[in-house]
């Protein structure tokens, strides 16, 4: 069980040989690799790209709060291995952001506990992305369908 | 007691951080939010009613009716963008 937040670029390939470690009871490994998405802003007629994005944190409640979301998916699914790494700073189109990894027995299990990590990270941890476009800085603004998504995993 | 705002709220606010001395009639974070828009138009404007935010006491995030007993850092700070 491991939580990471790093300006750092990550290695998936030893980061997975690393969490997997020869543990023989991992019969699945479901893997989210979340990236910088080349985005276009829409200003009249102009259309213009958004290539870079500055991810600001809160050092300690991030980690905290990541925490919180491994130790609840643990809680609700029966996991052998997890892992969040999370990038801050600046990051440009194509960038590695964000690493969830789930070892399990079984694969439903990791697969549906991968997706609630990345469902509550992007509700639950303190992350704000500031875009750099054309016309100057500004804030991504929270998505109602990241909301629902989250929902999705309410208390049974 | 440390304050912190993220994200525009600190833009707005115009501090990262701020140490205050808690009114001894401040007992919540929603009493803090109103006792905190009377410092300064930044203030006012970042924490104002109807704007979206939210807050953490000791970096657990916490509701506006929270108690500050106790408490040592409140963040302010707009719904989250990770991911």
């Amino acid at each position: 069980m491991t939580v990471r937040v790093q300006e750092a670029d990550f290695d998936v390939g030893a980061e997975l040989e690393r969490l997997t470690n020869g543990n023989r009871r991992i019969g699945g490994l479901v893997v989210f690799v979340g990236l910088v998405r080349e985005m276009h802003l829409r200003d009249g007629l102009h259309r213009e790209r958004i290539e870079a994005l500055t991810l600001e944190h809160y050092p300690g409640m991030t980690e905290k709060a990541l925490e919180d979301i491994e130790t609840e998916a643990r809680r609700r699914w029966t996991l052998e291995a997890t892992l969040i790494v999370h990038r801050h700073g600046r990051l440009e189109a194509g960038d590695r952001i964000v690493l969830v990894a789930v070892g399990s027995p079984h694969r439903d299990a990791a697969f549906e506990a991968c997706e609630f990590l990345v469902d509550w990270l992007k509700t639950k941890a303190p992350f704000w992305k500031l875009e750099e476009t054309p016309v100057g800085e500004k804030w991504v603004e929270a998505h109602e369908g990241d909301d629902a998504a989250a929902a999705r995993w309410a208390k049974k | 007691m440390k304050v912190r705002y993220f994200a525009w709220m600190k833009r707005t606010v115009g501090v990262a951080e701020e140490e205050i001395v808690l009114p001894a009639d401040v007992r919540t974070v929603g009493e803090l939010v109103e006792w905190l828009r009377t410092r300064s138009s930044g203030h006012a404007e970042a924490l104002a009613a109807g704007a979206a935010f939210g807050a953490a006491v000791d970096q657990r995030t916490a509701t506006f009716d929270v108690r500050l007993a106790g408490a040592s850092e409140v963040a302010f700070f707009p719904p989250f963008t990770g991911g």
